[in-house]
């Protein structure tokens, strides 16, 4: 056969669909425990469950904010989480047009022989552990695959055994009714330029896409989630129409039409540049068979944390500044954002953290 | 680098383009010296140098036919031959809007250890002679593959080693200013379904789609020349909008949307049948990011070679019988094609042969 036989598959397709709404896009927030306690230590806030469950309702019940949101993407601890009146996260964000997602994978470690490349864990038990996810409303999932950019990086085991576990993840997923966000992020780190970043993005690219050929995912019912085509940390930046045509061309080179949307990660990038970019990317003039959308974590969430900064008598204002990087980025998916949002504290702050580690 | 860059860069990029304009497609008149000998003997024609330049020079001066083509892709000699009045055949497609072809390979060997596999040869010295053949006018090329449906076929290594060989190809006329045409027949042979012909086909694109990215080709400056996913030679028939719907959809699987055009081969398919399922792929209403046209031989011939029988009093009868071929196919390719208006019995005789031999 060619795609895997399921019987969630119109439902799959359905979700995938929905989830590239022009206009709406997906907000990461499945922080790991251990992550979210260096984003709220940076705020002198104590990594506790119920800042982390504040932090979350903060987000979700911000005024307006829903409807620019196909998706958010939870930790697990965060899928069994209430709001303060009792009403389940999950329910919040379906009554308010938002599929809840949940982030599958175990992290990464390191490929032996290599020089510090990794592949991700998580495929233990990851059918059973769908499922109950799904019984608990959720209706896609994320796993996280890093290759990175070096001499004699990314080596082609690094990008084989990346490519083939985002594959079975993703088979595995669609067997259990959950749409599978492919995310192969190159790292931003080093000192190349954008040529060198798009010629191995679009060779991740394509061993992905036939890893997922070998493996039967209807890609109908995926979602991909890249990193946009720049240059590396430490090269000049250049400006957003550069950054759209190549990232826009590799995507042409590597991903079938039917792929329904593809969610860009922000990296490191500040808040208002990752916005710039997608909008760029939608102001292009070229064959785009994919919505263009965002999967923003801390691009959406870092001058919305300062703002917090973890007392209840900014949790308005908290709100307000993230309806702005919300209302941005959704115009941002059709090619209206015009740079004039607010910036809030931090906007324009790169979130370039050298050798990230989730 | 991702992409190869050399000097012909941009003349590929416009050259594929124009070869996929809507409207028209390409005759793929390179049928060798022995396979032309079988069309002549089946209409009782000598097979010597002076029919076969009478043939193709029929078909080249067609009244009104060469607007209806981009291309023509071409045997060696023919590559060489005038006009009755001596103007280079190459000249007068040129000036016609035609852009002259060349078929590069030789032919396929049994692959060892298979049953009854091949692989295509003709990458000795292929850089030179494409030099060759661009000195003489040609502008693109063509390699056949073949793979065939069974039990156990296609094996791995028959899908590895073609896509690989179409990939050597691609990248050598890519360095000598020739556009490739990417070839993987999966015959129509056997009792099989839709859906194993559909399976099939996605698995030989995704493996050449990978192979071409190893190589570094420009998918910019190429175009496919696919089978249509239909039923086996040995079962029923479908109609020709579930034939649509299962190639489009096999295409969006695994075509990127960097390659311009896609230009179907007919296989063992009547005159009539081509046109229409062409048709029926353009009418579909589903996204398609390559235009979809024909490169046709004997779905473009069929009718004529019979109206012409060699005999020089039949050449206006049969040229007026191929230019109803060529307006047809070139609605088919705007989804404009009304079937059944050919009177000739032949248009809809298939031209299915077992275990086809070029």
């Amino acid at each position: 056969m060619s795609s895997l036989t399921t019987k969630f598959a119109d439902e799959l397709i359905a979700n995938a669909a929905y989830i590239g709404t022009p206009g709406k896009g997906i907000l990461a927030a499945d922080e790991s425990t251990g992550t979210i306690g260096k984003r709220l230590s940076s705020i002198n806030v104590e990594n506790v469950e119920s800042n982390r469950r504040a932090l979350r309702e903060l987000l979700f019940t911000a005024p307006g904010a829903l409807p620019c949101l196909s998706g958010v993407i939870l930790f697990e601890e965060t899928l069994y989480q209430k709001s303060s009146n009792g009403t389940p996260f999950v329910d919040i964000l379906k009554e308010g047009g938002v599929l809840p997602g949940i982030k599958v994978d175990k992290g990464t470690v390191e490929l032996a022989g290599t020089n510090g490349e990794t592949t991700t864990q998580g495929l233990d038990g990851l059918g059973d552990r769908c499922k109950k996810y799904y019984e608990a409303g959720a209706r896609f999932a994320k796993w996280r695959a890093v290759l990175k950019i070096g001499q004699n990086e990314p080596s082609e085991l690094a990008i084989h055994e990346n490519a083939y576990g985002l594959a079975r993840y993703a088979v595995i997923c669609q067997e259990n009714g959950l749409v599978p966000i492919v995310e192969p992020e190159i790292l931003v780190d080093g000192s190349h330029d954008i040529h060198k970043c798009a010629a191995v993005t679009e060779r991740v690219l394509a061993a992905c896409y036939k890893a997922l050929s070998d493996h039967h995912v209807l890609l109908e019912g995926t979602l991909l989630k890249p990193n946009m085509v720049t240059p590396g940390s430490e090269s000049a930046k250049v400006a957003p129409e550069v950054i759209a045509e190549h990232t826009v061309r590799a995507l042409q080179r590597t991903v079938p039409a039917a792929v329904p949307a593809i969610v860009f990660l922000s990296g490191g990038q500040s808040e208002e540049e990752a916005t710039r970019n997608l909008n760029a990317m939608n102001q292009l003039k070229t064959k785009k068979p994919w919505w263009l959308s965002f999967s923003f974590g801390r691009a959406l969430q870092q001058s919305t944390l300062k703002t917090w900064g973890g007392k209840e008598e900014n949790v308005k204002k908290a709100q307000e500044a993230f309806l702005v990087r919300c209302k941005a980025n959704s115009q941002a998916t059709l090619g209206a954002y015009k740079g004039d949002a607010q910036l809030g504290e931090g906007a324009a702050e790169s979130l370039h953290v050298k050798d990230y580690k989730y | 680098m991702s992409a190869f860059v050399g000097k012909y860069t941009e003349e590929l990029i416009k050259t594929a383009k124009y070869i996929a304009t809507p409207g028209k497609g390409i005759l793929a008149a390179d049928e060798s010296t022995g396979t032309i000998g079988k069309r002549f003997s089946s209409i009782n024609v000598e097979n010597i140098e002076s029919n076969r330049q009478a043939l193709r020079e029929l078909l080249f001066t067609s009244p009104g036919a060469l607007p209806c083509l981009s291309g023509v892709i071409l045997f060696e000699e023919t590559l060489y031959q005038k006009t009755s009045d001596g103007k280079p055949f190459v000249d007068f497609l040129l000036e016609n809007g035609v852009i002259p072809g060349i078929k590069v390979d030789k032919g396929v060997v049994d692959l060892a250890g298979t049953n009854g596999e091949t692989t295509t040869q003709g990458l000795d010295s292929l850089g030179s002679r494409c030099q060759e053949y661009y000195k003489a006018g040609a502008r693109f090329a063509k390699w056949r593959a073949v793979l065939k449906i069974g039990a156990t076929e296609p094996s791995e290594l028959s899908i590895q080693e073609n896509a690989k060989g179409l990939a050597r190809y691609a990248i050598i006329c890519q360095e000598n200013g020739l556009v490739p045409i990417v070839e993987p027949e999966v015959l129509t042979d056997g009792s099989h379904d839709i859906k194993k012909c559909a399976a099939v086909t996605e698995a030989v694109l995704a493996a050449v789609y990978k192979a071409l990215n190893d190589h570094h080709v420009l998918l910019e400056g190429t175009l496919l020349k696919p089978n249509m996913v239909t039923p086996g030679s040995d079962s029923a028939k479908v109609a020709p909008e579930v034939i649509a719907e299962y190639t489009v959809n096999a295409l969006r699987r695994t075509v990127p949307p960097a390659v311009p055009g896609i230009v179907f081969l007919s296989g063992g398919q009547s005159e009539e049948e081509a046109t229409l399922n062409l048709n029926a792929m353009n009418k579909l209403d589903v996204l398609k990011p390559w235009t979809l046209t024909f490169s046709f031989g004997r779905a473009l011939q069929q009718s004529t070679l019979k109206a012409w029988a060699g005999k020089t009093e039949n050449v206006a009868k049969a040229q007026a019988t191929f230019l109803a071929r060529c307006k047809a196919n070139s609605d088919a390719t705007l989804a404009k094609y009304i079937g059944g208006t050919s009177n000739d019995s032949a248009a809809s005789e298939s031209l299915f042969v077992k275990g086809y031999k070029y």
